[in-house]
């Protein structure tokens, strides 16, 4: 077993092996620009990209003309919702989203409020769920667009999608997802599910970091985006800049294992995080699950370890590589957004740690790992005065702390 | 993030770590923070004279904090009350090597020692109450 054991998944993942192998041709003696029509360099690339594009589409349940390259999610989210808004503000200047996005989304959002479009932040269930009642109650006539995460990436829960995409399609509004955790962890289709915009990202299913795409629909309805990047005229016009032909086959591939090995992927993490939880909860009292017990990821658990501070407890785990649900180790001192939204009072989310488990995880880690946690947390907790507090009797949450600093 | 080396052993060897008896009269507590904002310390001097001649202390927070308090255990220890009172947070910013945003830290260990002081210096005047009156 090599030290530290990783279990940061969700923050990115190893590049798969196969997949590395299928990219290295194209950094070398298949190094044609693919928008090159002249020559056979030029068209090897475009074959590359032709056979990722597939992939990727099948993945997702799209056709292959559907796919837009990006940097990434972030470069996709941004496509997505100021390409749509542009387009559509004639429609109505009204976007619905969720306190739980990730931040590419809610900054993004921001910004268009700056531009004159109102944004209804939907606050989810404690879980960390959107329902699609809310859904239903916030849209209005002139509604644009919903965007909506499909699997969070801090709890891992999963929203209703293919409920929220019938509800947009009957209302004939647009539904862009944020499927960056979801797409290769759990069934995805574009078609079943009603989805009209969708992006992932390659550095979250084992494939290379700096390459993503956006999906987006051709028919019923078909979509239109105002580009944002001007340039050369690639991909349909809606992204400018030479293609990432490397990249973009490491997306393709990745895509393809990721759907062969869907299932067996998560039986696999399903099984490694329920032995991680099973032996934490065995071994230690006031831990809770935050995010949706059913409804989520099998491959994310995030625990608040009660009365020791997140970033305490992840330097007491050198052997283990996670990230604290609090964001003390940023230059912010604030308690995650996502837990907040979710209505998880600030001290448990100063406690809050996310486990992510992968293909390449195993038991003799997860083993691992759950004893150093389960040590660590023994230890800070006789450290901590508000453990002492407990096992006196007094509740700290009864307490007014206000006063005190 | 990078810790120093003082915090990482204050980290992993805490001094000083426990509780006194906050009903002797002769212990003084201080607990300064919130569990909301991240941080709670508790610390706790026994005075002898006017001289510390015990301190423990209990931390919730991140590593940071945590060295903080350690460090101020051990120098309050042997010192009389006028020194522990004269302890500023910039000297344990300096002898951590704190970052900026871990300055917090800092401040509420100094807050801790004089919310203890303050504490021990109260009971002191509610036992003597003819002492206090003159
Ligand atoms: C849910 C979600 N959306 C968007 C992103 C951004 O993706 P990228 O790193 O490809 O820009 C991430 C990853 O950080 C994510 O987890």
């Amino acid at each position: 077993m090599d030290l530290p054991i990783y279990l940061d998944y969700q923050a990115t993942t190893p590049v798969d092996p196969r997949v590395l192998e299928a990219m290295l041709p194209y950094f070398s003696e298949r190094f044609g620009n693919a928008a090159s029509r002249s020559h056979a360099f030029g068209w090897t690339g475009e074959e590359a990209v032709d056979r990722a594009r597939k992939q990727i589409a099948s993945l997702i349940g799209a056709s292959p003309k559907e796919i837009v390259f990006t940097s990434g999610s972030t470069e996709a989210i941004n496509l997505a919702i100021k390409g749509v808004a542009e387009m559509y503000a004639s429609k109505g200047k009204h976007i619905v989203t969720s306190q739980a996005e990730h931040k590419a989304v809610l900054d993004t959002c921001k910004h268009l409020e700056k531009q004159g479009f109102e944004v209804t932040y939907l606050a989810p269930s404690p879980t960390g769920r959107v329902s699609v009642e809310s859904v239903a109650a916030a849209l209005r006539e002139d509604t644009c667009l919903v965007a909506l995460i499909w699997a969070n990436n801090e709890i891992g829960t999963l929203n209703p999608i293919r409920e929220i995409g019938e509800l947009c399609h009957e209302r004939g509004v647009l539904l862009f997802t944020d499927a960056t955790q979801a797409a290769g962890k759990v069934e995805v289709d574009v078609a079943r599910d009603g989805v009209d915009l969708l992006c992932l990202s390659a550095h979250k299913l084992y494939g290379p970091k700096g390459i993503g795409c956006l999906y987006v629909r051709r028919r019923n309805p078909r979509v239109r985006l105002v580009a944002q990047m001007d340039g050369g005229g690639h991909e349909r016009g809606m992204r400018s800049g030479t293609l990432n032909v490397p990249g973009i086959v490491g997306l393709g591939e990745a895509c393809a294992l990721s759907q062969r090995e869907l299932e067996a992927d998560r039986v696999h993490t399903g099984a490694l995080r329920d032995r991680f939880e099973g032996r934490i909860f065995a071994a230690l009292d006031h831990v809770h699950l935050n995010g949706d017990p059913e409804h989520r990821l099998p491959n994310c658990s995030n625990l608040s370890f009660n009365f020791v501070e997140g970033e305490s407890l992840i330097m007491g785990v050198n052997d283990v590589a996670v990230s604290s649900g609090s964001a003390c180790t940023s230059a912010s001192l604030e308690p995650s957004h996502v837990l907040r939204a979710c209505g998880v009072g600030d001290d448990l989310a100063h406690s809050s740690i996310r486990f992510g488990f992968g293909r390449f995880t195993t038991e003799e880690e997860v083993d691992h790992a759950a004893d150093e946690v389960i040590a660590a947390v023994k230890r800070l907790r006789e450290l901590s005065p508000l453990y002492e507090m407990v096992q006196e009797g007094i509740d700290p949450g009864a307490i007014d702390w206000s006063g005190n600093h | 993030m990078a810790y120093s080396d003082k915090v990482l052993d204050h980290y992993n060897n805490p001094r000083n770590v426990g509780s006194l008896d906050k009903g002797k009269e002769t212990v003084g507590t201080g607990v300064v923070g919130a569990p909301e904002c991240g941080d709670v310390m508790k610390l706790q001097i026994e005075v002898d004279g006017d001289r510390i001649v015990d301190a423990k202390f209990k931390t919730f927070g991140c590593g940071s904090a945590i060295a903080s308090s350690s460090l101020a255990t051990e120098w309050i220890k042997g010192k009389t009350v006028d020194e522990a009172l004269s302890i500023n947070n910039t000297e344990i910013v300096e002898e951590l090597s704190l970052p900026p945003v871990k300055i917090h830290c800092s401040v509420l260990a100094e807050d801790a020692i004089k919310s203890a002081i303050n504490d021990y210096k109260a009971k002191q005047q509610v036992d003597s109450p003819e002492e206090a009156s003159t």
